[in-house]
């Protein structure tokens, strides 16, 4: 990468590799917060979190729906190994919607045997689908 | 010597045996060749995942952590990758033998996680106990089961009801060798070498190293599980078909060797209707 405005992009799953090119800026949630990285960032592993990845490329931007996996970033590439990935023509938006509204269902609900973290996170992923989507 | 009509049963019964192993063997060329390309494609996932783990295992050393000791108890978990079906060769009592023949291993420390009903068959029938079994993850692979069972077998040794847990698989080298591999995958072992301040060392983690483990070994585990299903389903077919391929060639060869003996048999009878018709002419002459 001989280009100091660009970075290679990888980002992998178990299945295939569901990109890899050079990129301007890369966005998504950790497990810390939201964060963006740009081109010669310090060596970093961070984990995901559900949300949406945004990738800053010289035609534009691409978006798709980041649920879990991990983040190794370095000064020149940023790869990203996603358990699971989805470009936003892969996503059924009828099927997150009512994801939603269970997950939002039992979150109101307060029964005492609701799992709490997992029904937080299956709003989260429902929550990142439905935004890709707009 | 077998009659002609004996001889001609035989080797009918051979062909048609011949053109099932051959359908067969081109069947598994097609799923082998399937097979090999998503286990290469899935392959720079588990690189990765591979390396980024030991990177942090060689950097944190020997820390005390439930991941990172053996658990108490002395049972073991074995999760066993076998076909659904047999005519592979010696692939899946290969497998078995790895865990059933172990010099370290006692029948009753152990609990089978079996992938495939041939590995169920063989460990339900030598008595060892089998706490689950799964089929249909052998057909098609997928990520979320590997990750379901990842998840119920950290859960307990995280109880303590397990200490280890090993995995036996088939590695896939190429399409002629696959090796039966046992693998150990909790507690993870760390690397011994720590590396020096090289490159690669100076990484930081957010969030802090052991809390980064508690969430990077599960995907570790279960990566590793999937992997090796890839590898396996891999190896079962070369194995298939190369068992299909001997098959075929040898009944080729008894064919040839039973065409031999018809003919011999057929000449035989020949030879000896000509011998009494011209002993029955010199009688009447």
């Amino acid at each position: 990468m001989a280009d100091k405005n660009s970075f290679l992009l990888r980002i992998i799953t178990p299945d295939r590799v569901f990109y890899e090119n050079p990129a301007g800026m890369v966005e998504f949630n950790t497990t810390e917060g939201e964060i963006g990285v740009l081109p010669g960032h310090i060596p970093m592993t961070v984990i995901v979190k559900p949300g949406i990845l945004v990738i800053s490329e010289s035609q534009g931007e691409k978006k798709a729906a980041l649920h879990s996996g991990f983040a190794e970033i370095l000064p020149e590439s940023v790869t990203i190994l996603a358990e699971v990935i989805e470009w936003p023509e892969e996503i059924d938006g009828e099927r997150a919607r009512s994801a939603r509204e269970r997950a939002e269902k039992r979150l109101t609900g307060k029964s005492p045997n609701t799992d709490i973290a997992k029904a937080e996170t299956a709003l989260q992923r429902a929550l990142a689908r439905i935004e890709v989507l707009k | 010597m077998a009659s002609m009509r004996d001889i001609k049963r035989r080797k009918s019964s051979i062909q048609g045996t011949q053109q099932i192993t051959k359908a067969m063997k081109l069947v598994s060329t097609v799923k082998l060749q399937r097979a090999r390309a998503s286990a290469e494609r899935s392959k720079g996932y588990f690189t990765s995942m591979y390396d980024t783990v030991n990177n942090i295992l060689k950097r944190v050393g020997h820390i005390d952590h439930k991941y990172l000791t053996p658990g108490a108890s002395a049972r073991k978990a074995v999760i066993v990758i076998t076909a659904n079906r047999g005519l592979a060769g010696g692939y899946n009592s290969n497998v078995i033998k790895l865990v059933t023949r172990h010099p370290q291993w006692r029948k009753q420390d152990l609990e089978i996680y079996c992938l495939g009903t041939k590995g169920r068959d063989a460990f339900v029938r030598n008595g060892y106990a089998v706490r689950e079994c799964d089929a249909e993850i052998v057909e098609s692979p997928l990520y979320k089961d590997a990750a379901a069972l990842c998840d119920r077998l950290l859960t307990s040794f995280a109880e303590g009801e397990i200490g280890e847990i090993y995995l036996a698989y088939t590695n896939f080298k190429n399409t002629v060798s696959h090796i039966p591999t046992l693998l150990k995958l909790l507690p993870v072992e760390v690397p011994e070498e720590r590396q020096e301040k090289d490159a690669s060392a100076i990484m930081n983690f957010e969030p802090e190293d052991a809390e980064a483990l508690d969430m990077l070994i599960p995907k570790y585990v279960t990566s590793l599980i999937y992997g090796a299903l890839r590898e396996s389903v891999a190896s079962e077919n070369g194995a298939r078909m190369q068992a299909m391929d001997n098959a075929t060639s040898n009944a080729e060869e008894i064919i040839s060797d039973l065409t031999l003996k018809y003919n011999r048999a057929r000449q035989g009878s020949i030879t000896q209707e000509l011998t009494e018709i011209i002993a029955g002419a010199e009688a009447l002459g």
